[in-house]
């Protein structure tokens, strides 16, 4: 038996650490591996020879090629880890996409609610946290809700205020009508509940017009207080807390001015300042007066109609226009234009779907 | 009603400003349209000397002209006006000046290398007249320096008020002063009227014969004048009816508009010469016509109430004269008339002739009844001084009606309605200012108020109320908070308004667009969706194609889509939720929620993408978008069932109706039909649906907000793949119910995973592979548990539906 020199265990380990330096990949690094430490590696078959030896032999050569398999081992190891760390970058790299490409937009993106819709839901916002219930009624009404117990005497010139759309005559001569304002609601409410009553009444509303602010359709909200005790002192601080929460300013300046309409007495109608001298409205600064809406204490005949006694029961009504106080808050020119469906105005003054005013959040992002 | 700054001060002593006057007007409820000022308007031009004139040097048509507009120092001005010369008195206009007729703002200018510093102005320019042929040339003696304005006497501001239909009095000048007065704007000035002394009977008699039927005329007065000399009326009145908008024709005509607005009473002149006999006042009889004295021809019916003589109808009672019996400057003797109109019969007659007037415009709302004699009085004696003559006696035919409206008014109903306290004796003196008389009631803090007869609208208490707040001034009323009612935590949408609300939202988060549309459409299109019945057609549609309330929502929003679609816009899902109508009663209108999608825009977007094309929207869009809508609004879509019956607008292959139990069809989906979409002139592929928010079923209120306890399993789920061979027509919902039924306890859950047909499978036939998922409760199931399951499962599901587990 050959004595091993220490010296060709050294050329051997050089010679496999380049090899094992040489591997590219992790099956040339596993051929290594076999040829260095497999059962008929060079590195096994030396460790063969070890039994073979005298136990002074064995003592220096034992270590020698135990400490020679466990480098390999270790080089091995390490130029693996080397290989896999590429491997892993190389794979990386080809896995890079183009992360600018646009993705599809989602449904919370491209939906929109529609600003009457948005408007409606501002408006039960302020109101339900004011204490007051919707009502709502229907379109198709008969002369009686819609003007006679509105106190609109027959014939009287103050129905010519009113271009109603009729339906042909019944066989008892009855003739149907679209309502020409949701006021037929105070009536239904009050038919059907019993004082106090706070209801708001937002619905659509038809009269017989058509130009750029007005269509033969357009969207009414009513109010209605009845209890025994709401003046002209309360209408005008309700509508004052409305317009401030509507618009969104901390002041506005109301001017109450005295009118007319058949179902409320005092009548009034009124203005709201702004500053209309730039390109956009502001409200609760300059000094212009904008008419936003009607209102008065509830007549003593609708109150009858009612089926309540006026001596007893008071109150107030007011009605405004949504489409209206949606162009000037959020300043659309043209009231045609909400109800033609073309895509791109809905997309421009639509609401985005989870868009849902509350005062909490404040009414509009 | 307009009127002049100078002609309210004949009814009121007021040193207040015209903006003061016109703030005031507007707060006690005559609310000031427009004022129109021309001494503001012209304030900076003055009247100047033209002191020279020489040709421009580089224009022909130019000359250059030093101008001195009263200051000493003449500025050099270039004009082109034929009629400039050196000499002449002008209207002159400074550079930095705005010329209202063109709306050009004056600036210094070089004009051909000449400087100009102003203009002077023709009347086109001061906005005036149409004339333009050359500069305002004002005689010798104008006062050079002094504003044009005042020159011209056009320092006369004219106010225009909108007098709400409630408040005749105020279309006379006395009327708007006597709320000025009693608003605090100054002392109003009484115009007592002298009753005239005529000389013998009226020759002329007037009859109201309206035999048994409803009478339309309570009084009719009449007066002979003889002798007038009618021409042009003096410049004063002239000036004052065109300031505000009429046209000046003859005095006699003249002083019946005038009155008209300075006292609220309309009155008609006849010349006595195309009289012919008496007076009859009638209703028409059916085709007689009047030839108006608009020019237009009138023809007329027993609803209209008349004046005619022998030869025919001479008048529309209280509207318009007529043109044959109208008075010329040619008139001698004139007949005045002054009468009573039923205001409702006015109204009709003027609606349905649809002829606009002045006496129309008051007599519809109620002139004053007291005021019919002492206008004709003050007719006369203004005949009597513009044109002459000799007054008759008046004649009067009825009885002047005297309205005596009492109201006993408790002080405390202003305090009750309006929050203002004023005292007894303020209240008193407001009214009394208005013409109302106040005597004290026994009851102490009541007063016995008569009403004037020119208020025709106070009738009541709260009538009274508003007189005296709008006078203190509603600015003046405390502002005080509304008292929350006890309650107010409870919601306050109903069911109906929150299923409304969320189902806008629920589909806008789908990426539909909200639209809103008319609730008429065409009856082709009320047709093609179940419409078109006789209750829900209007009479008076304001276009033909907006004639017939919506049976669906649908129609209105294909016709969006394919509008969009007209301007390039193909892929686009729109929906809308709002009223649908089944009939005219109250109860048969719903709130529908519909949706369309149209072109490529399926729920995950539309169109070309480099992820991947879009195919076209197919059946299951519309499926999914109604039942994400259902499941938003609550109700579970595994307890609704989908029968193949939808309305016949849908395509019968390739829709769906929306059931909950036998009987309640909530809704539908499906492709459009495509003889729908041609009939509605519009292109596909269109796939909707549509759900009644109110068919929905009302879940049982639950006495607490607690969910069932959640019961969870520790053992693993078992999932068993199954393919049938089935007949192409059998439902994957009698699979799917059969797999289910094969064991309640043990089956979690069935879903299709797969499905297709080919030739393989035989004529007529196809593959559904389910997925059935077993979920134990006790132990892990054995293999022989699971195979017996399997067992069941395939013999249930050949059972129910023919097929054959495919092997």
């Amino acid at each position: 038996m050959n004595t091993i020199a220490t010296a060709d265990i050294e050329a051997l380990e050089r010679d496999l650490a380049t090899r094992i330096a040489g591997a590219t990949d992790d099956a040339a690094l596993e051929s290594e591996r076999v040829a260095a430490l497999g059962k008929k590696g060079a590195v096994s078959e030396l460790m063969k020879g070890l039994g073979a030896m005298t136990p002074d032999e064995r003592k220096v050569m034992g270590p020698a090629l135990n400490g020679l398999k466990e480098r390999v081992t270790q080089a091995i190891a390490a130029r693996r880890a080397v290989l896999r760390e590429a491997e892993l970058t190389r794979r990386l790299e080809q896995e890079r996409v183009d992360v600018t490409l646009p993705v599809r937009p989602s449904g919370l993106e491209t939906g929109r609610i529609h600003p009457v819709s948005q408007v409606i839901d501002e408006i039960t916002a302020i109101f339900a946290d004011l204490g007051f219930a919707i009502a709502e009624g229907p379109d198709i009404e008969t002369d009686y809700y819609n003007f006679t117990a509105l106190n609109f005497p027959v014939g009287h010139p103050a129905r010519e205020m009113h271009d109603t759309f009729f339906f042909n005559p019944k066989e008892d001569g009855e003739r149907m009508l679209l309502r020409t304002h949701t006021s037929p609601v105070q009536i239904r409410t009050m038919e059907t509940q019993k004082p106090p009553i706070r209801v708001v009444i937002p619905g659509r509303t038809y009269r017989f017009d058509s130009d750029q602010t007005h269509t033969p359709m357009f969207h009414q909200v009513e109010g209605l207080v009845l209890d025994e005790e709401s003046t002209v002192g309360t209408l005008k601080w309700v509508l004052e807390e409305f317009c401030k929460a509507f618009f969104e300013v901390d002041q506005v300046r109301m001017r109450f001015r005295p009118s007319f309409f058949p179902f409320t007495e005092p009548s009034m109608e009124v203005d709201i300042q702004c500053d209309r001298s730039g390109s956009e409205i502001r409200f609760g600064a300059g000094d212009d007066w904008l008419e936003i809406l009607g209102c008065g204490m509830v007549h003593p005949n609708v109150i009858r109609h009612g089926g309540l006694d006026p001596d007893k029961v008071q109150g107030f009504a007011w009605g405004m226009g949504i489409d209206r106080i949606a162009m000037l808050k959020y300043g659309m020119p043209d009231l045609r234009a909400f109800f033609d469906a073309d895509i791109r105005w809905l997309n421009h003054y639509g609401f985005r779907p989870l868009d849902l005013p509350s005062l909490a959040r404040g009414l509009t992002l | 009603m307009k009127f002049t700054l100078s002609w309210l001060k004949e009814h009121l002593d007021t040193i207040a400003t015209v903006d003061g006057l016109a703030d005031k007007l507007t707060m006690i409820g005559l609310e000031v349209e427009g004022i129109e000022d021309l001494t503001r308007d012209f304030a900076p031009f003055r009247i100047a000397h033209v002191v020279s004139a020489e040709p421009h040097p580089n224009a022909d048509r130019l000359r250059v002209c030093m101008v001195d507009a009263g200051d000493g120092d003449p500025v050099q001005v270039v004009c082109g006006a034929p009629n400039a010369r050196a000499g002449m008195k002008g209207v002159f206009a400074p550079a930095g000046t705005h010329v209202p007729g063109t709306g050009v703002d004056l600036k210094k200018g070089v004009i051909r290398g000449v400087e100009s510093n102003g203009m002077l102005l023709s009347e086109r320019e001061l906005g005036l007249s149409d004339d333009h042929d050359g500069i305002v040339d004002l005689p010798d003696d104008a006062p050079v320096g002094t504003p044009y304005a005042d020159y011209a006497g056009l320092d006369d501001p004219v106010i225009d008020i909108a007098v709400t239909p409630n408040r005749p009095d105020a279309l006379g000048v006395s009327g708007v002063a006597r709320d000025l007065a009693a608003a605090g704007e100054g002392k109003a000035i009484e115009h007592p009227v002298e009753p005239v002394k005529g000389e013998g009977a009226c020759p002329v008699t007037v009859t109201l014969d309206f035999g048994d039927t409803e009478p339309l005329c309570p009084a009719f007065g009449l007066r002979l004048v003889r002798g007038v000399r009618n021409g042009p009326s003096p410049e004063w009145l002239q000036r004052r009816l065109r300031s505000v908008g009429l046209r000046p024709i003859n005095a006699l005509v003249d002083i019946t508009n005038f009155i008209t607005y300075d006292r609220c009473r309309p009155l008609h002149v006849f010349d006595a010469a195309k009289v012919s006999g008496n007076l009859v006042v009638r209703r028409a009889r059916d085709g007689e016509e009047i030839l108006a004295l608009d020019g237009k021809t009138y023809t007329l019916d027993p609803e209209i109430c008349v004046i005619a003589d022998d030869r025919g109808i001479e008048s529309l009672a209280g509207i318009m004269g007529g043109e044959e019996s109208g008075c010329t400057e040619e008139t001698v003797d004139v007949l005045i008339e002054s009468a009573l109109w039923e205001p409702l019969n006015i109204a009709h007659t003027g609606r349905r002739l649809g002829v606009q007037s002045d006496a129309r415009h008051r007599f519809e709302r109620g002139v004053d009844p007291a005021f019919m004699i002492p206008g004709l009085e003050l007719a006369t004696r203004m005949v009597l001084d513009l044109c002459g003559g000799t007054p008759s006696e008046i004649f009067v035919a009825g009885e002047v009606p005297q309205p005596a409206t009492v109201i006993d008014f408790p002080v405390a109903e202003v305090k009750r309605l309006s929050g203002i306290d004023p005292s007894v004796s303020d209240v008193t003196r407001i009214l009394e200012d208005l013409g109302f008389a106040c005597k004290p009631h026994r009851t102490e803090g009541s007063v016995v108020v008569s009403v004037p007869t020119w208020r025709p609208d106070v009738a009541i208490k709260a009538d009274l109320v508003e007189e005296v707040v709008r006078i203190i001034g509603v600015d003046r009323v405390p502002v005080t908070p509304l008292r929350r009612s006890p309650g107010s935590q409870r919601p306050v949408l109903t069911t109906l308004q929150t299923r409304t609300r969320g189902a806008k939202r629920a589909l806008a988060a789908r990426g539909m667009v909200e639209a809103v549309t008319w609730s008429f459409i065409s009856a082709r299109q009320a047709e093609a969706f179940g419409g078109g019945k006789p209750e829900l057609i209007l009479a008076n549609p304001i276009a033909a194609d907006m004639s017939d309330m919506r049976p669906s929502l649908l129609p209105g929003l294909i016709a969006a889509a394919q509008r969009n679609a007209d301007r390039g816009f193909d892929d686009l899902a729109v929906f809308e939720v709002g009223q649908v109508y089944r009939g005219d009663g109250p109860t048969e209108q719903d709130t529908a929620a519909a949706g369309l999608r149209r072109g490529t825009a399926g729920v995950s977007g539309g169109g070309r993408h480099w992820s991947g094309k879009a195919g076209p929207v197919s059946t299951f869009d519309a499926k999914a978008d109604a039942f994400a809508l259902l499941e938003s609004l609550g109700l579970s879509t595994d307890k609704v069932q989908v029968t193949a019956d939808a309305p016949a607008w849908f395509h019968p292959g390739r829709s769906g109706a929306i059931r909950q139990g036998p009987k309640t069809v909530i809704g539908a989906f499906g492709e459009i039909h495509p003889r729908v979409l041609e009939e509605l002139d519009v292109s596909g592929p269109l796939v909707g649906f549509e759900i009644i928010l109110e068919a929905i079923p009302v879940p049982k209120a639950r006495a607490t907000k607690t969910r069932p306890p959640l019961a969870l399993s520790d053992l693993q789920p078992v999932r068993r793949d199954f393919a049938f061979v089935l007949d192409r027509a059998v439902e994957a919902a009698a699979v799917l119910r059969a797999a289910q039924g094969a064991d309640r306890k043990l089956i979690a859950g069935v879903s299709v995973f797969d499905r297709f047909e080919s030739a393989a499978l035989g004529a007529d036939k196809k593959s559904l592979a389910i997925e059935v998922t077993l979920q134990p409760t006790e132990k892990t199931l054995t293999d022989e548990e699971i195979d017996a399951t399997a067992g069941k499962i395939v013999a249930a599901v050949e059972k129910a539906t023919g097929g054959t587990l495919r092997a």
